[in-house]
């Protein structure tokens, strides 16, 4: 492990500890509103200010912080799966098999997702609890959001195909299965970590975008997403720059998974 | 001597140096005035507008026979010099001004004014104009009895008939160019679409100023197609507008940080942000939340628990008050002053669920069965101040124990499910009005309106009070009497007071920015804000904005 990698792995660990001990460190409920001191700045009480309805910035960011990380992950993995799985399979098959899967990929990339997505939170029911409803965004994320892994993934497959060593293998007798999983699958293992390592970041952003259109994390639950919407007031962000913390999280937290990543000579 | 005319002299310099400074701090006839339209003008015709560009368009070009005075808000001889209503307010008699032109040049007559009236109650037109006008079954008469005089029957009496007149551009009879030719302050000479529409001076306006110089001052108005109102703002700060017509509390107030000049609250507006409950004996919700929201004290302790004056404060920074019901107070005339003013008081809505057999267990409000009392309110996605109102709205009524959820939904879903599946809880959305006269309201108070949101389109009235409610609007639209249509409409808002079907919650301020560079402007509460007296509008330099005559 190279010091980059201890150091980025380090401040990852320390906001995972934030992040558990959140109940603990919070200086009050992330809800809460102190109405005398909307958009307020730094102060004993509130070590990064308040928003705009005086709700606390710090206990806001560590739930917020909780909410994204927990969630942000299990989409990308959700999505890395599908896209190994239907990615390596068409790559190493090939034929009409992956033709067919490149084929829905073509087809569901040209999909209006923005209707779809409406459609979908139009046909969901209106009481479930705001964190069922958090599940379901990021459920759905991790659901349509495996087109990208899918073409990577299977053009990797694909030179893998072709090898020297697979066709050792092949002509050992070796079974398909048993190729795609010994042989096939650990040498696409760098790539899967790749694409749910920048995944995360993708997924935290869209849920951003999707609270914009109902179907993120509703209020009062923080999360990164509707913290980032708060930049939309610029004359509080200039009277409050701490009010750029959590997009500095975010930068540091993305830039600590891709260091935290295998070395590039494996990712190659 | 000498002495005596070099002083001459000095003094003529001084009083020549003063009049050019006070003629340029005025103002002086000519130049263009530039603002924004939210979107395309959908029309030219002055009787099919219905969206807000082509009602910018229609304000600034349109002839009317009576024109409702924005600041005073007392209607003003037009066209017309005179008028009078009779036959309980079935006829109207106009005298009209003689010697009038259109813009290109065509005769004002009697004629045109029939002309229009015929045009405008055609059926096929479809003139949301013409609607207003709508009375009764049968057709309305319009009679010339001399060149000067007109006298419009309507089969059955319309309410606030002569201020119903403010919204009709007359049209041209016989000039070649129909609508195009204009008796406004303006016409209309260049429009590239996406881009702009370019008013200029109508040469053959009637108005004159006291000292009988020719209105409008200004030469010509450009107004900009420009949907992003970011983008509005920016240009506005850089000088290359001269106006913003309305503006919300966020950029009103990072405009007055800057400029604090150019800002203009007037006040409270006609505009009103409220909430309610699905009352919809058919809606797909379980019995016991039926229950709840037809109650009234249920209603009214919500209304009770909400802070008003904090949602004023922290969502509109000040620039909004707490409404007191379905008129604003800015409604000069048909606002009801006697309402009580809305308290905050979270106790005594606990009392008013206590009695209704509501009760408070370890925190949690539960009914009679138990039931936890809890609530979805749906807005508009993207309306900020909506969300953050409902977000206020939980922490409120978390104080007595009820758990407020929210949902964002796109506006044609949220439409779709207050409308036609009534699959919702509650909802908070505002009221955009744009007329004073109570009429305009009866979409929305008539038990059988598709606008009666909490329980619309109904075959005869649910309550008793609703009944009660149509009887009162009936009797108010068919009366002529000013004082008797106020008394009735009085008592509609002492029973919309009283049973809370809308909660109301905010009537927001009307703001608008003016450059300094613009002269003689008079910001009001009632649309247009900014350039309702477009005509006596002038422009000077302005070297802090840039803007220029």
């Amino acid at each position: 492990m190279s010091p980059l990698q201890k150091v980025a792995a380090i401040i990852l660990c320390l906001i995972l500890v934030l992040m558990v001990l959140a109940t603990i460190l919070v200086p009050a409920p992330y809800a809460r509103q102190f109405r005398d001191v909307p958009n307020g700045g730094p102060s004993t009480a509130h070590p990064l200010g308040t928003d705009a309805l005086g709700r606390d910035s710090l206990s806001r960011l560590l739930y917020g912080t909780r909410v994204s990380l927990l969630l942000a992950p299990a989409a990308a993995l959700l999505s890395t799966v599908i896209g190994a799985l239907l990615g390596s399979a068409a790559g190493f098959l090939g034929g009409w098999f992956e033709r067919i899967v490149l084929a829905v990929t073509d087809l569901s990339l040209a999909l209006p997702w923005l209707f779809l997505l409406l459609t979908v939170r139009a046909m969901l029911p209106l009481d479930v609890p705001p964190m069922v409803s958090v599940i379901i965004a990021f459920l759905m994320m991790g659901l349509l959001g495996w087109q990208a892994s899918v073409r990577v993934i299977c053009a990797a497959a694909r030179g893998i195909r072709d090898s020297d060593y697979l066709l050792l293998a092949r002509s050992s007798g070796c079974k398909p299965a048993r190729l795609l999983l010994r042989h096939v699958a650990p040498n696409l293992r760098p790539l899967f970590y790749m694409q749910f390592w920048i995944s995360i970041p993708l997924f935290i952003l869209t849920e951003a975008n999707l609270s914009i259109l109902g179907l993120g994390v509703m209020e009062p639950m923080p999360s990164w997403g509707n913290l980032l919407r708060g930049f939309e007031d610029f004359s509080a962000l200039a009277a409050n720059p701490l009010r750029l913390v959590p997009l500095i999280l975010l930068v540091i937290v993305v830039m600590c998974f891709q260091f935290v990543l295998p070395s590039q000579e494996v990712t190659q | 001597m000498m002495r005596r005319a070099l002083a001459f002299i000095a003094f003529s310099f001084v009083m020549c140096c003063a009049s050019v400074v006070c003629a340029e701090s005025a103002g002086q006839p000519g130049g263009e005035l530039h603002f924004c339209l939210h979107g395309e003008p959908k029309t030219f015709n002055p009787l099919l507008v219905e969206e807000d560009s082509s009602e910018t368009i229609r304000y600034l070009t349109g002839g009317v026979l009576t024109r409702l005075n924005r600041q005073t808000q007392t209607l003003e001889p037009g066209l017309a010099l005179s008028w009078k209503v009779s036959q309980e307010g079935r006829r109207i008699t106009f005298r009209l001004r003689s010697g009038l032109r259109f813009s290109d040049g065509t005769p004002f007559t009697a004629e045109d004014v029939a002309y229009t009236m015929k045009a405008l109650m055609d059926p096929q037109l479809h003139s949301p104009t013409g609607d207003s006008f709508r009375s009764g079954e049968g057709q309305v008469e319009v009679q010339i009895p001399a060149a000067d005089s007109v006298v419009v029957t309507f089969p059955a009496p319309v309410a606030g008939l002569e201020r119903l007149f403010d919204q009709v551009a007359i049209l041209s009879a016989h000039s070649p160019k129909k609508e195009m030719a204009v008796l406004g302050p303006f016409y209309v000479a260049d429009y590239s679409p996406g881009s702009y529409v370019l008013l200029r001076r109508n040469p053959n306006y009637w108005k004159r100023d006291k000292q009988g110089n020719p209105l409008p001052y200004l030469d010509s108005v450009r107004l900009d197609i420009q949907r992003n109102r970011d983008i509005e703002l920016l240009r506005f700060r850089r000088g290359e507008i001269h106006l913003i017509n309305a503006l919300d509390a966020e950029n009103f107030d990072r405009l007055q940080k800057e400029t604090p000049a150019v800002t203009h609250d007037a006040g409270p507006g006609l505009d009103s942000e409220q909430m309610w409950f699905n009352q919809v004996p058919a809606a797909p919700l379980p019995d016991h939340k039926k229950t709840w929201f037809r109650a009234t004290e249920f209603r009214k302790a919500i209304s009770m628990a909400i802070n008003r004056a904090d949602l004023c404060r922290i969502v509109f920074g000040g620039h909004a008050q707490p409404a007191f019901g379905p008129v604003s107070p800015a409604n000069q005339f048909w606002f009801d002053s006697s309402l009580p003013v809305p308290k905050f008081d979270s106790a005594g809505a606990l009392r008013l669920l206590a009695h209704a057999g509501f009760r408070l267990e370890g925190g949690t409000l539960r009914d009679s069965q138990a039931n936890r009392v809890e609530f979805t309110v749906i807005t508009n996605a993207g309306n900020k101040s909506r969300e953050q109102m409902v977000t206020m709205i939980q922490q409120d009524l978390s104080q007595i124990g009820i758990r407020v959820n929210l949902v964002t939904l796109d506006f044609p879903s949220l439409i779709e499910r207050i409308t036609r599946t009534y699959d919702y809880e509650a909802c908070l959305l505002g009221l955009v009005n744009t007329d004073l006269d109570p009429n305009s309201q009866m979409n929305v108070w008539l038990s059988s309106a598709e606008n009666h949101q909490w329980n619309p389109k109904q075959p005869s009235p649910a309550t008793a009070w609703e009944a009660e409610l149509d009887r009162l609007m009936r009797a108010q639209s068919s009366a002529t009497a000013d004082k008797k249509r106020k008394s009735d409409f009085d008592k509609v808002q002492q029973i919309v007071a009283e049973q809370q079907p809308f909660i109301y919650l905010v009537n927001k301020d009307a703001m608008s920015a003016i450059s300094p560079a613009v002269v003689g402007s008079s910001p009001s509460v009632l649309d247009p804000h900014a350039f309702w007296n477009a005509e006596i509008l002038r422009l000077r330099a302005d070297p802090a904005l840039g803007a220029q005559k």
